[in-house]
């Protein structure tokens, strides 16, 4: 097992670099002077320039700069904003909370709702259930989830009046971030009424946030069921006369349970992407909206850290997938 | 003893494998609905100057966010209502279609392109090449798509041709990944080495030998991707990345229609409507093409 790690630790390496050269190119891919794109709009003297250009290294060869880059990044230094002039990391380990609250609650939903559809799909294949609920399902993969959101949003903040439109929690509560999670820090707060205010706030984001991810572990659900009840050793369970229950609980459930598993994990990357569009709508505080409203104000050292860490962490979660695929299916860990 | 073999024609074969595509394709209804929503929609591209009863520019200013002719309000001359600066919706959505299929076709095209090329030499070559390749695709598949189309966005400018650029480069690794693993697997087989025997140069082999064999996994991603590409186009229009205003593209059309979201709801609706059912019609038909092309990967 030890070594199962290890070499797939290695194969992160080579990756991991290639993502440092992606993002130590985009501000020298950006046409304009990268100085004066580093310095923001205000524009710079000639001292100035020449400080910052030396400050950042651009007066060297680009390899030294890539480099230099490498080492501060060792060293956590993922430069400043140029609007909030804060460190980046600073700016990113604020707001990563609210996107891992976020993420985690839609993740949950559409594994709580899309596992158990997708074996009752496979159990009744072809019943109206069945027909009904992948029908759903293909909605629910092509559905352009910030059209979702909007609609959402007039329907249940509109015409219904029972959530709210933006944010995290109402204005009218406030205490110290313990966890960064609203759910538990409101809990932890004591405050009545916290907990229902961070909740009706979380809902509707986190239902727009799960729709696709549910789709597709509702639909890879079923086919892996459907085709693990093919399976030899679940006719063997079938003729010896076990329940239907423990046959599909049992025998079928936990094998069909891998590939799903995998599935849920790759959808991690797919709620990054998501939580840009459904940070956005619901003006939600995390590191989506961050990254657009850096873009929009040319912050481009956001850019480029925010790039950084949100490949790294796309990287780590594939990983933690593989290793907990090896972990579950030895026939991986051994070949 | 008389020979029984009935020697086809080329035409004959291909014929053949048409009805048989036909015949599998066919035996699942979604994706015969599908094909026949998508066609529509490609009609409505083609007969959009036709179709619309307006303009789809033209700014009526006595009309502003009129509501749809069924609702209180609403006018004869505009069916789905106007916009916020009195530009009727239905004529906005009919030449929308324009932009979706031209996006889609676009971006698969320059993404599978690529993604063949790249997955041929790889899969063809093998060695470091292979391993430098992959790595390099691993690497774009490190970021979420959304976001590295943004930032490629960002760097090459907002509009139409840079987003469709951008997506293009997005999704090419899948194409290559596909063609490698395809490419690999044929490669073994003798039909390969009889060519080679024969004296087929390395591109004849990798182009007109291996590839024609490779292609029913890469037709099944096309479709999926040409859905995807019309999915986050409209989605970097809607953030203000992809076409701009006055662009009738669906997605653009959303983000001008976010703050009349509580007023106008048909604003809102009507665009993202248009989007999901031409993704959805497109996901169909891509089901189907996977049941007929490609009996491995069938669904159930």
């Amino acid at each position: 097992m030890l070594r199962f790690i290890l070499t797939k630790l290695l194969y992160l390496i080579p990756t991991m670099l290639g993502i440092t050269l992606v993002a130590f190119g985009f501000i020298r891919l950006l046409p304009g002077d990268p100085v004066l794109l580093m310095a923001g709009e205000r524009g710079v003297s000639a001292e100035r320039y020449a400080q910052i250009a030396a400050q950042l290294g651009y007066d060297k060869p680009i390899w030294q700069q890539y480099l230099h880059y490498l080492g501060n990044l060792l060293q956590g230094d993922l430069g400043n904003s140029l609007v909030t002039k804060k460190p980046v990391l600073a700016e990113f380990l604020t707001l990563f909370p609210a996107t891992v609250e976020l993420g985690l609650v839609a993740i949950i939903i559409a594994t709580v709702i899309g596992v158990p559809v997708g074996v009752i799909a496979a159990i009744k294949r072809g019943s109206w259930f069945d027909q009904i609920s992948m029908t759903g399902a293909l909605v629910g993969f092509s559905m352009p989830i910030f059209w979702w959101g909007l609609l959402l949003i007039i329907l249940f903040s509109g015409i219904l009046q029972w959530t709210p439109v933006s944010g995290r929690i109402s204005l009218m509560y406030f205490f110290p971030p313990v966890t960064g999670f609203m759910l538990i820090d409101s809990l932890i707060s004591g405050q009545a009424g916290a907990f229902r205010s961070a909740l009706s706030h979380l809902i509707l984001p986190s239902v727009v946030l799960a729709t696709i991810p549910l789709a597709v572990i509702a639909r890879q659900t079923r086919s892996a069921m459907l085709e693990v009840m093919g399976e030899d050793y679940v006719r063997t369970a079938r003729a010896k006369g076990l329940s239907p229950r423990r046959v599909i609980g049992v025998h079928a459930l936990r094998n069909a349970m891998i590939p799903v598993i995998t599935t849920i994990g790759l959808q991690i990357g797919v709620l990054l992407a998501g939580a840009i569009l459904t940070e956005t709508i619901f003006s939600w505080p995390g590191i989506g909206k961050w990254m657009i409203d850096s873009i929009s104000r040319r912050d481009y050292p956001v850019v480029q850290s925010g790039l950084l860490l949100i490949a790294a962490i796309v990287m780590i979660v594939n990983l933690i997938v593989d290793l907990t695929y090896g972990l579950i299916n030895p026939r991986i860990r051994h070949k | 003893m008389t020979d029984t073999t009935v020697k086809l024609s080329d035409a004959a074969i291909r014929r053949r494998q048409i009805k048989e595509f036909w015949f599998y394709f066919s035996q699942n209804r979604g994706a015969v609905i599908g094909l026949a929503v998508f066609v529509l929609l490609v009609l409505t591209a083609f007969l959009a100057p036709l179709l619309a009863p307006h303009d789809p520019t033209q700014q009526y200013r006595d009309a502003l966010l009129v509501p749809p002719i069924w609702q209180d309000g609403g006018r004869a001359g505009f069916l789905l209502g106007t916009d916020a600066v009195g530009r009727d919706m239905l004529s906005r959505l009919i030449y929308g279609a324009q932009y979706s299929l031209f996006i889609g076709i676009v971006v698969v095209a320059i993404a599978l392109t690529g993604g063949i090329i790249i997955g041929l030499i790889a899969g063809f070559y093998g060695g470091w090449v292979d391993s430098v390749i992959m790595r390099v695709m691993d690497v774009v598949l490190a970021f979420p798509s959304l976001l590295l189309a943004l930032v490629l966005v960002a760097i090459l400018g907002p509009g139409l041709t840079n987003a469709m650029i951008a997506i293009a480069i997005v999704y090419q690794p899948h194409f290559a990944r596909l063609t490698r693993a395809a490419v690999m697997g044929e490669k073994a087989r003798e039909y390969v080495a009889a060519a080679k025997v024969a004296g087929a140069s390395n591109l004849r082999l990798m182009f007109k030998t291996i590839l024609p064999n490779c292609l029913a996994p890469l037709i099944v991603q096309a479709t999926l991707s040409f859905s995807s590409a019309v999915l986050d186009s409209a989605a970097l229009g809607f953030l203000g990345m992809g076409a701009q205003p006055p662009a009738s593209e669906w997605g653009t059309m959303l983000a001008e229609a976010r703050e009349f979201i509580l007023r106008a709801w048909w604003v809102v609706t009507f665009p993202g409507l248009a989007i999901l059912i031409s993704v959805l019609a497109i996901n169909l038909m891509g089901d189907g093409l996977r049941d007929a092309l490609d009996p491995k990967l069938k669904r159930s």
